[in-house]
């Protein structure tokens, strides 16, 4: 039941698949093919994020993380989570789980927004393939609005969420394990 | 870091691990398997939807939708339409420059390209499992406003307008 629960969106989307199929079978493989692709993509980037992670967990200490990227790390730490962020590979969503360590060790929040928003929009492997497909003008000019933009939306967020709100996700990060 | 130099950096430091410690390395594959089964529904999840969205918005009705040189609207559907999909960047991007090529306004695919990177509506079970619903919402919000910022910049820049 437990299971189930926990499954639970991804059976509804299997199901309006499903329906899709009986409707319109085009349509339905057409979904498969694009959950196909996904798949591969997931199986491609997800399982060495997550070994990194338990690597990173196991090897480097709180106190070290704290003194990098914790309060009180000002700049430094803010540099940081960007260069973090912008040589992940993946999807966005492969970064969450990794901004769950970072709280459980004690990072500040502001830098694991920054760390999110590096990883969804400054990332090296596309900037260079942006600038070859969109032009250096376009991907320059993107890079240049998104970095200070992506600092301004971290501190936003964090003047908007109260310190109960902020204990709680970290609490949460905390029993992820 | 592409995916293949990823593997090998991450096989490189299990090695090292290993020859390390074999318990520790032991706890921290286990650790992986850990968070990774814990957030798998989530994932299957996201997979699946992302494939309904990308069946239904076929590149046809999205390059309609942003290959119009429409002003803010064309912008305001672009962030939306970028907000919406989850296309990698390796598809988005050629994508993109042929919608220029057939027409479309630099202001509008800037707006494409940031929402898409930025706001993740159908990440957002998996964002909400770690962030919380109200820290989610709030930043998909500005992430999608910033877009619009960021196509203005991206318009007067490159589109010389």
């Amino acid at each position: 039941m437990k299971l189930l629960k926990r499954y639970r969106f991804f059976l509804i989307t299997v199901l309006i698949i499903v329906v899709m199929t009986i409707i319109n079978k085009s349509l339905g493989m057409k979904a498969l093919g694009v959950v196909e692709y996904s798949l591969k993509e997931m199986i491609l980037v997800i399982p060495p994020v997550f070994v990194l992670l338990g690597l990173l967990d196991i090897w480097v200490p709180r106190e070290i993380m704290m003194k990098y990227m914790g309060e009180g790390s000002g700049l430094k730490g803010i540099i940081l989570a960007i260069i973090l962020g912008s040589a992940a590979a993946g999807p966005l969503y492969g970064a969450f789980p990794v901004a769950g360590v970072f709280m459980k060790k004690g990072v500040k929040f502001s830098n694991v927004l920054i760390f999110i928003g590096a990883w969804s929009t400054t990332k090296i492997p596309m900037f260079l393939f942006e600038m070859s497909a969109l032009g250096t003008p376009f991907a320059l000019t993107r890079l240049l609005v998104d970095i200070p933009g992506i600092i301004l939306i971290a501190y936003t967020l964090c003047m908007l969420i109260s310190k109960d709100e902020m204990n709680d996700i970290y609490r949460k990060a905390e029993l992820m394990e | 870091m592409n995916t293949y130099s990823m593997y090998f950096f991450t096989i490189i430091l299990i090695g090292i691990s290993f020859k390390k410690d074999k318990i520790k390395t032991k706890k921290a594959l286990k650790k992986a398997w850990k968070a990774f089964s814990n957030i798998l529904p989530e994932f299957l999840g996201v997979i699946m939807l992302v494939g309904i969205l990308l069946a239904v918005l076929d590149p046809n009705l999205i390059s309609n939708l942003l290959g119009e040189e429409s002003g803010w609207i064309g912008v305001i559907i672009s962030a939306c339409v970028g907000g919406i999909t989850l296309i990698p960047g390796f598809v988005a991007f050629p994508t993109a420059a042929m919608l220029i090529k057939n027409g479309a306004g630099y202001m509008q695919i800037g707006a494409f390209i940031s929402a898409l990177m930025m706001v993740g509506v159908v990440t957002m079970p998996v964002e909400i499992k770690y962030f919380g619903k109200r820290l989610t919402i709030l930043r998909n919000i500005f992430a999608f406003l910033f877009s619009f910022i960021v196509a203005y910049v991206i318009g007067k820049v490159v589109g010389g307008i």
